[in-house]
């Protein structure tokens, strides 16, 4: 019988919510499920930002070819379910080598390595597509003065667009750039998908863990309101930058 | 200094320029006049590669600018260009503004970056405004900073691409003034304006444009006063009633 099961037969506030799993849950939800959702989420972040920016320049680019390649790439990557791009890379890239060089293909760091490496670059990937396309508005959103004026000084594109067209762009995108944080740390749960480790554990996969093993859903409330101490300052702190761009200078 | 010689420029079907020969001395303001989409600020941007010329041949400082193989960031750095909407990069105070190619192209060290900046502000009447940023500036503030970045790498030309026209009326007085005073200094300019009297007063020649040809330059007291040109006379007379 799942843990569903159980609970659907004993329904009751008892086995909805229950104090003393709440202070079982204490500290490991902070030390070990709050802090691996944030470390993921800040690794993938920085990798989709990198990959993002990357694929941003490739739509952008002078080159036909490259424009169309990026924009399949971000096209098939938006079309997938993120689930479905971390069982490809976590399980699927592992097995193509295989198949490809007859060699087994081992991430580093032992199991831990085997799950959080590939998960990140999933995430940082799908991260990478969409922050792709809130990149590329921003640079089209400066005005095409900036970068003759840069140019016209003998700047070359490469700086130009460093120093003059990127710290404007990325300005003006922190909105965008604010929520789709927000979107990834949500998703970060389902790295679980590649294998769960004790230490490992993001909030979710630790709180179902303990329901599982309680038989009570106290444990994903409690993963609930992990999930929104984080969520609601960032999702309030890109309303009020909106606010700001709406109302303010420029 | 600058010459160009049977220059083209179309934009697909739509030709901007039909054959433009010109050229500047050292130390000559040449202004160019014109109704406009008669092609002078293209001409402009032809000069500094902004705009690809469709055929022709323009030669900076002994550099033909349309040859594919031309270091075109390093010949652009001997041309300083001035917009009509000014261009300042917004994130930046005016010293930054100033100091960003010579720090990013020139790799000057900061303090001599930031020193030479501070002077070039004081020239253009600045010297107060290092710290602010663009939009706590005017239109006429904003443009002067615009002249003094173009001046941080010592150009041996200045381009100016109608640098009063986005300007309220009662502030483009002075930068008028900051380019009389760099004319006086013997810098090499080419000026497109609708400034009649700065022309007048401040070109060696005035060069007049229609059409996507050179209708008819010389001196500014014949161009302007006794033009010989048909074309010239009927748009001198526009400018006058407005």
């Amino acid at each position: 019988m799942s843990a569903v099961e159980v609970l659907a037969a004993d329904a009751g506030l008892g086995e909805f919510f229950k104090t003393d799993i709440v202070r079982e849950m204490f500290p490991r939800i902070v030390t070990e499920g709050m802090r691996n959702t944030l470390v993921y989420t800040s690794i993938a972040f920085v990798g989709g930002l990198l990959i993002g920016l990357l694929l941003a320049l490739a739509r952008i680019s002078r080159r036909r070819p490259v424009r169309w390649a990026a924009a399949t790439v971000v096209d098939v990557v938006r079309g997938l379910p993120a689930l479905l791009t971390i069982i490809l890379i976590g399980f699927g890239l592992p097995i193509a080598y295989k198949s490809l060089t007859g060699n087994l293909w081992r991430w580093p760091f032992g199991t831990l390595g085997s799950r959080f490496i590939p998960g990140c670059l999933a995430l940082s990937i799908v991260a990478g597509a969409y922050l792709a396309e809130s990149i590329r508005a921003g640079i089209e959103a400066i005005p095409k003065g900036q970068m003759e004026a840069a140019r016209s000084l003998g700047m070359s594109h490469g700086v130009a667009m460093r120093k003059v067209i990127l710290p404007q762009a990325f300005r003006i995108i922190i909105p965008p750039l604010t929520n789709e944080l927000t979107a990834l740390l949500k998703d970060t749960s389902l790295i679980a998908i590649l294998g769960v480790q004790v230490g490992g554990r993001e909030i979710l996969t630790y709180a179902r863990t303990l329901t599982n093993a309680r038989a009570n859903t106290t444990p994903l409330i409690v993963a609930g309101i992990a999930y929104l101490v984080i969520t609601i300052p960032l999702l309030r702190l890109v309303a009020m930058l909106e606010q700001r761009a709406k109302g303010g200078r420029r | 200094m600058i010459t160009i010689r049977s220059l083209t420029k179309s934009f697909g079907e739509n030709r901007v320029l039909l054959g433009i020969d010109l050229t500047i001395e050292q130390r000559e303001v040449v202004c160019i006049i014109g109704p406009s989409g008669s092609g002078k600020s293209t001409l402009l941007r032809c000069v500094n590669r902004l705009e690809d010329p469709t055929s022709g041949s323009i030669v900076v400082g002994g550099v033909e600018v349309c040859d594919p193989k031309c270091d075109l960031d390093s010949v652009r750095t001997s041309m300083g260009m001035v917009f009509q909407q000014f261009n300042l990069f917004p994130h930046k105070t005016a010293l930054g503004n100033v100091t960003l190619a010579p720090l990013t192209v020139r790799k000057q060290d900061r303090a001599v970056a930031e020193a030479k900046g501070r002077e070039l502000l004081a020239r253009v009447g600045l010297s107060n405004k290092a710290d602010a940023m663009p939009h706590e500036l005017s239109g006429g503030q904003q443009q002067r900073v615009a002249i003094a970045r173009a001046l941080a790498m010592e150009p041996k030309v200045m381009l100016f691409d109608e640098a009063t026209s986005a300007l309220d009326p009662e502030l483009v007085g002075e930068v008028l003034q900051v380019m009389r005073d760099l004319a006086g200094e013997g810098m090499t300019m080419m000026v497109v304006t609708h400034e009649m009297g700065f022309a007048r007063e401040v070109a060696d020649r005035v060069v007049f444009m229609d059409g996507g040809v050179i209708v008819e330059e010389g001196a500014p007291a014949d161009v302007l006063e006794r033009p010989t040109h048909e074309r010239t006379q009927s748009f001198l007379a526009r400018t006058r009633r407005n």
